[in-house]
Formats: structure tokens, C-alpha cells, sequence
């Protein structure tokens, strides 16, 4: 639905890495089956391998984060890159920089890759659009709008679990309005062909037209959980009770919170996912979230994995032992 | 007596029900006749209209010039010259100056400076509440006898609608025409597109359609017991459009505009985070643009405006929800219009209705029209002639516009305001270099 697609060279590889919408399955698939080939690395006694030696990978971020910011950190660490991290408090902007000021003093340092997280929707994409030629701009969560890279290790994870995608039914609760991980999601588990994608939450936290998203909407927990074969809870930021959109943290946890009585109506072997950081007994209880089916801690792991196959892939685009053109034969009708 | 002849053009007065080929005579300022030359009459300037149409000078109910306070986006001088670029002779400038049109001084500074300029007519509106605060009333007698065409609040909410009675209660004691820019500001929510498809999709803060039409119903309400004249500056919904049709109808004393690029644009071109097409109130559906179009062709919509507003460059270079809102809209006010004409909305002499005597009566004006004895402000232009939009083309200090590269149809001749000609355009075969990129020769902005 972008008009242009900013994020495909002329040849459809991987330039960027802003949005999922607009990208073709064949392209999310090698990603995950070059995330596959890394995930060995950490096992490995030198946990490095030498595609972006001498390459330099800003993390700049705009807004606080700890788990995404290190694991890109690692992720580029182990791909042999240098790594700067920035974080860009409310400081810098109060001194009348503009984002674009900001960029342009770290391009002048020469560096290949930012790895940017701001408070505004489609802010990524603004970087990606104003950045020097050959810089790639990985977008690492823009406001409300994508965080492609966590859905990327999300479909990562449910990909090891379950195998194929065609037959999942999966169950997203929470706070989907604000939510830039389920917009990502979403855009991914359509991609890759899931069987039904349903989203749970009261009518304040559902974002108009939620058609356009090509989700069904559920009020309900139980009956959005029937049969569902992964469970995905959404943060629920406590801001969302002071403006209206909730009355109470014990109201949300009685309707949508995931208890092992609501679990039980979703199918019998159903994993449950979560971005984190979890608020226990607000949106899942403890014993389900330290239970059998969570893959909560697995997700951070993989985000490694991910994050390495994605950077590696948009810096340069032949995958290991891969000729480019494999890569390019798909996509080209997508450029 | 000395003066014009505008000769062989095809003249659209739609205030006096004209639409045919005349001649047109002009002295002392002044329309001295149409058709034959007035007793007496000796022409010192000659403008061939063959082929052109001749109608009145233009008037725009919403152009921020940005002077004083903000003269790095623009100033009075440089947007009353893309004014006349434009067609414009009369442009109406809202209250949100720095300082705030509250007092007598700043409107008389406005008109003094536009005056000096030479360009075009500005007429400012006064603030509704002192320094737009939303609570303490203006001095409006001090702002109409200082020619301010009404009060308005503008953007800047008011208190609750109680401040509202109170302003219109206020204003109607000295039949002065309130201006309201229909959004709720809790209901916009510091939104920044449309709310649905679009917004959710780029997970944009969303202004619901509600936001408007809550607005214009609470004002119709009080209308209803007031009975004050109030104009909606801007509408963006077919429903509140629809609201204004039956008030219309019902009798009461309301009036509403649109802007050109409501009528053209959807929430579908914000796609892309496309940041020159932040505007307010926000682009909205394709439903909505058709019935904003059925509304204007119906008349209940009765003036098409520009909705100017220049902003520099780096207004516009951030992420979509941190950039300024608005267009700059004078020089293309009227090619857009023209295209309602070409898709079948509306035909020529109804179109010219919307963009001179209709606005002119909003304002209380006596301008928009051709007849004998009033202020010679005309437009000429060639209906026929394309061109394509270019920033360097542009004379408003502001380049800030999403039909940069379209390809517009109808272009601006000669521009008089009180007989003289304030633009031309010197005529060049079509396939030269000032047709494709527009009239500007004498600068060249880095793009």
C-alpha cells in the first residue's frame, strides 16, 4: 500500500528495513531461513562471524529501550560490526535540533546502518527517505505505526514451534490501537498465509477500520482463544487508564487478562507469545507466563538471530553461501 | 475618459447573470462598461481576451499571509504577488497572527502593509476571544470599525460553548459574521489524519469524522436561537456538509466553504507519510471528497477557498504527525476549481460563482462582480492552457504543496486589481519553456 516501495532496490533486494507491509513472502521466508543459519552462532565458542567487519551500525534511539537495543547491539557485535549506541532524549530536540540535523551529524561520521527507534509514526520511513545512498536504515519501532523486526523474530519463533503457517489460527489481545507490534504482526502472518488472524480487545483499544488490517475482532477473550494455535498478549501501557480507554487494571484482568481457565478454550498444544516487558497479573497470570506453553524468553533469543539474518541481509544482499541472484530471481516483480 | 479596453473575451459574471463575449471597458478604476464603450470613452491600453475568459478578480475566504510575527514562512508582499499569480484580488487572513489580530492596531497594520504592497486586497479577520485564548471576548466593535470581515477563533478552542453563545450573542449585536472552524478539540485528540483505513494502517493519530460533526451541530443549535450569520471556514465531511444543506433549508443564517483540495485529495494521498499532505482539518475519504462535490455542485457549500498556508521548507522535513500542518494554495485555487468543471461537477459560470461573488457576499464585500461602477478586480485567463506545477514556478514564499508535477488545466492571463494590472502573463507559444514550467523567468529557487 506504500506508494513507493523505499525499502526494495531496482533489483527488489532488501535496501531498508521499515515496514513489513509491501514485502513478498519469498523475502520473509529467506529471512527466516537466514536467521535459521544464525541461530547455531550463539552456540558457538566464538559467538562472531565476519559479514560486517568494518562496517559501522549506529543504534539510534529516540525513545527508551533495553531488550531491542541490546539485542540489535549483539546481533551487530556478532556480525563483527562496530557499534554506537545513541540515545537521543527529549536534549537534543530541546536545543532546536531537528531529526535531520541529527542524521546528517552522524552521516558526516561515515556510518553504513541505523538502526532508529522514534516516538513518531513513520519517522523510519522519513530517515530512510532523506539518508545518504547506501546507508540502510533499520527501523526498530516508529509510534504506533511498525516494528517489523520484532514480528520478524515473533514469525521466527512460531515458525520453530509450529512448522508450516497455512494452518495457524492466531489470537492477538491487547492493546491493538496503539500497538506497533501487532500492526507488524499482522502484516507478517497475512504475508506469510496463516489461516485465520483474530485480534481481542474492548472496543477503545481496536483502531477504526480494523478490515483494513484484514483481522477479525473479537470482544470476547474465550471465544477469540477457541482453538487458536498461537496466543499473542500485548502490553498493556498503563497511560491507557487515564485516558478513558480503560476504567481499571482489575476490570482488564478479569475480561481479557489470559488465565489458565481462558487458556483452556484455545487448542491444546497452542503457544503463548508476549514482546515484553510483561505485566504480570494485568494482561497474563504468572503460571502461564513461567508455564510449559510460554515461548516468552525464547522470543528474546531469537531476536538475535533475527536481527543479525535482517542487518546482513540489508547491508549486503547475498546471504551466506548464497549467489545474489538466488535472492533477486523472486522479487523482481515486486520492485 | 481614458482607460482599458478588454477586448473579445468571454466574459462569466455570475452575480449579474453574464456569460458572453463583450467587451470590457475599464476607468478610473472602476468597470466603466460591458459590451459598448461607454460615451466619451478613449482606450490608453488594449488587452486582447480572445480566447480567454474574463470574469471577476478572485476571492479566497482563507489565506495566511503569516505577517505579522512569522515572516520567515511568508510575508503580506510575498503572498499578495502569488495572489495576483493566482487570480486573487480580495484574500480574507485569519485572526492567528503573532500578535493575534485582537486589536484595531494589528488590523489596521495588516491593511496598511498589504496596501503598500499593491498586489491584492487583504482583509483580516478579528480574533473571537482575546489573544485566542477561548474565554475572554474580543473588542469586535473596535475589529469591524478597524475592517475586519468577522471574528473567528480559528483552530484555538474555545472554553465550552458557553464562550461560543456568549461570542455569537456578542458579535450578532453588531451583525458581525462569526467564523468557525468546526473541530472539537477533544474529540480531534491531537490527531493528525483521518480517522480509518488509512490511519490505521500507518498507525496515525486519528480525527474522526465526529470531530466535525459534533462542532458544526453544537453551532447549528445555538444558530438556531442566536440567529447570528456564521460561516464554517472549512468542511472536510460529506456529513457535516449535508448537516449545512438542511440548516440551509430550515433557514438559518450559516454559510460554508471547502478548499480546493478536499474536493481533489483523499486520505489515500497521505500514504506514504507524504507530509505535504498534512493539512487540517485532515483529507478524509473518497465518500467524503464526492460528497463535499455533491454539496458544492448543490450550492449548500458556497464558496471554494484556498486554504493558504506557506510554511518554509524545514516546516515540512519530519516525521508526518511533527510537521506543520497546510498547503500553499493561492496559485492553485483556481486551476483546482476548473477541474470541477472539467470532471462535470459544476459548469464554468458556477464554478467563477464560488471563487468571487459568493465568497464576496460572505465577507460583505462589495467586490466579486462586474457591474458597471465597481472596483475593476478581474481575472483573466486562458481555460485551455495547460501547465505544469513548479516549485520554482510558484511565487508564494511557500512551496508546500502536493500538486507539485501535476499537470493543471487553466492558467492565469492578466490580474487587475481597481484597473491596474497587478500580473501578466507574457504570452508564449505552448511549447516553450514558460508554458511547461510555469510563468516564473526572473528567479530560481534551489529546489
Amino acid at each position: 500500500m506504500i506508494k513507493e516501495n523505499i525499502q526494495l532496490d531496482a533489483q527488489g533486494r532488501l535496501r531498508h528495513f521499515l515496514t513489513i507491509e509491501g514485502l513478498k513472502r519469498e523475502l520473509l521466508v529467506e529471512l527466516l531461513d537466514t536467521a535459521e543459519s544464525f541461530a547455531g552462532v550463539a552456540e558457538q565458542a566464538v559467538k562472531k562471524v565476519p559479514l560486517l567487519r568494518g562496517k559501522t551500525i549506529v543504534n539510534l534511539f529516540f525513545e527508551p529501550s533495553t531488550r531491542t537495543r541490546t539485542t540489535f547491539e549483539l546481533a551487530a557485535k556478532r556480525l563483527s560490526a562496530d557499534v554506537l549506541n545513541i540515545n537521543v532524549t527529549a536534549s537534543a530536540t530541546r536545543k532546536g535540533e531537528t531529526l535531520l540535523d541529527t542524521l546528517r551529524n552522524l552521516e558526516a561520521m561515515h556510518c553504513d546502518m541505523f538502526v532508529v527507534r522514534h516516538p513518531d509514526s513513520g519517522a523510519a520511513h522519513f530517515i530512510a527517505r532523506h539518508a545518504a545512498p547506501g546507508v540502510s536504515i533499520i527501523n526498530a519501532g516508529d509510534g504506533r505505526h511498525a516494528h517489523p523486526t520484532q514480528a520478524m523474530l515473533d514469525m521466527f519463533t512460531i515458525r520453530r514451534h509450529k512448522g508450516a503457517f497455512h494452518k495457524l489460527t492466531v489470537t492477538i489481545v491487547g492493546d491493538i490501537l496503539h500497538s506497533r507490534v501487532a500492526r507488524s504482526q499482522i502484516h507478517a502472518l497475512s504475508t506469510l498465509g496463516v489461516k485465520e488472524i483474530r485480534v481481542v480487545a474492548p472496543r477503545t483499544l481496536i483502531p477504526a477500520c480494523p478490515e483494513a488490517l484484514g483481522v477479525h475482532v473479537y470482544h470476547e477473550l474465550r471465544a477469540g482463544l477457541r482453538d487458536a494455535d498461537v496466543i499473542i498478549m500485548l502490553r498493556l501501557q498503563k497511560e491507557r487508564m487515564r485516558g478513558a480507554a480503560l476504567p481499571s487494571e482489575h476490570e482488564y484482568y478479569q475480561l481479557f487478562g489470559l488465565t489458565e481457565e481462558a487458556l483452556e478454550a484455545a487448542a491444546p498444544d497452542a503457544i503463548v507469545m508476549h514482546p515484553g516487558p510483561i505485566n504480570r497479573g494485568v494482561e497474563i497470570d504468572s503460571s502461564i507466563a513461567d508455564g510449559p506453553r510460554s515461548v516468552i524468553l525464547q522470543q528474546v533469543s531469537h531476536g538475535i538471530a533475527v536481527r543479525m539474518a535482517i542487518m546482513s541481509r540489508a547491508m549486503q544482499p547475498s546471504p551466506p553461501g548464497q549467489p545474489a541472484t538466488a535472492v533477486s530471481e523472486g522479487m523482481e516483480e515486486g520492485a | 475618459m481614458k482607460g482599458i479596453r478588454i477586448s473579445g473575451g468571454r466574459v462569466v459574471d455570475p452575480a449579474n447573470g453574464v456569460d458572453a463575449h463583450l467587451d470590457v471597458y475599464v476607468a478610473e478604476g472602476r468597470i466603466a462598461a460591458l459590451g459598448a464603450p461607454p460615451p466619451g470613452f478613449r482606450a490608453e491600453q488594449e488587452i486582447d481576451a480572445t480566447g480567454l475568459v474574463v470574469c471577476p478578480g478572485l476571492v479566497d475566504l482563507r489565506a495566511h499571509c503569516r505577517e505579522p510575527g512569522q515572516e520567515h514562512k511568508a510575508t503580506l508582499a510575498s503572498e499578495t504577488r502569488a495572489a495576483a499569480a493566482g487570480g486573487i484580488t480580495t484574500l480574507c487572513m485569519p485572526p492567528d497572527t503573532d500578535p493575534v489580530v485582537d486589536s484595531a492596531a494589528v488590523a489596521a497594520l495588516i491593511r496598511r502593509r498589504a496596501e503598500r504592497a499593491g498586489y491584492a486586497r487583504v482583509v483580516p479577520l478579528g480574533a473571537l476571544t482575546r489573544g485566542l485564548d477561548g474565554c475572554r471576548l474580543s473588542e469586535m466593535h473596535a475589529l469591524k470599525s478597524a475592517g475586519c470581515a468577522g471574528v473567528s477563533n480559528d483552530f484555538h478552542p474555545l472554553e465550552s460553548p458557553l464562550v461560543l453563545r456568549r461570542a455569537m450573542e456578542y458579535a450578532a449585536t453588531f451583525d458581525l459574521t462569526v467564523f468557525l472552524m468546526p473541530q472539537d478539540p477533544h474529540l480531534a485528540n491531537e490527531g493528525c489524519a483521518h480517522e480509518g483505513a488509512v490511519s490505521t494502517r500507518l498507525g496515525l493519530p486519528g480525527i474522526p469524522a465526529a470531530a466535525e460533526t459534533v462542532a458544526v451541530a453544537t453551532a447549528l443549535a445555538l444558530v438556531e436561537e442566536i440567529g447570528v450569520h456564521v460561516h464554517f471556514c472549512l468542511l472536510s465531511t460529506a456529513r457535516a456538509a449535508q448537516m449545512i444543506a438542511r440548516a440551509r433549508h430550515d433557514g438559518l443564517p450559516v454559510t460554508a466553504a471547502v478548499s480546493a483540495h478536499h474536493l481533489h485529495l483523499t486520505e489515500l494521498d497521505v500514504l506514504d507519510f507524504d507530509s505535504r499532505c498534512h493539512v487540517l482539518p485532515p483529507l478524509r475519504t473518497q465518500r467524503d471528497r464526492n460528497g463535499l462535490r455533491h454539496w458544492l455542485a448543490r450550492g449548500a457549500l458556497d464558496a471554494v477557498c484556498s486554504d493558504h498556508q506557506p510554511h518554509e521548507a524545514d516546516a515540512k522535513l519530519a516525521p508526518f504527525s511533527a510537521t506543520a500542518p497546510g498547503l500553499s494554495g493561492l496559485e492553485t485555487l483556481l486551476p483546482l476549481t476548473l477541474r470541477l468543471v472539467e470532471d462535470g461537477v459544476l459548469d464554468l459560470p458556477a464554478a467563477i460563482a464560488r471563487l468571487t461573488c459568493n465568497p464576496a457576499r460572505i465577507l460583505g464585500l462589495a467586490a466579486g462582480t462586474l457591474g458597471p461602477g465597481q472596483p475593476a478586480d478581474l481575472c483573466i485567463f486562458d481555460p485551455d492552457a495547460y501547465w505544469t506545477l513548479k516549485a520554482e514556478g510558484l511565487y508564494s514564499q511557500g512551496k508546500n504543496t502536493p500538486f507539485l508535477d501535476w499537470e493543471l488545466k487553466g492558467q492565469v492571463r492578466y490580474t487587475l486589481l481597481e484597473g491596474r494590472v497587478v500580473h501578466a502573463l507574457p504570452a508564449a507559444a505552448p511549447e516553450s519553456a514558460a508554458a511547461e514550467t510555469g510563468q516564473r523567468q526572473d528567479a530560481h529557487e534551489p529546489a
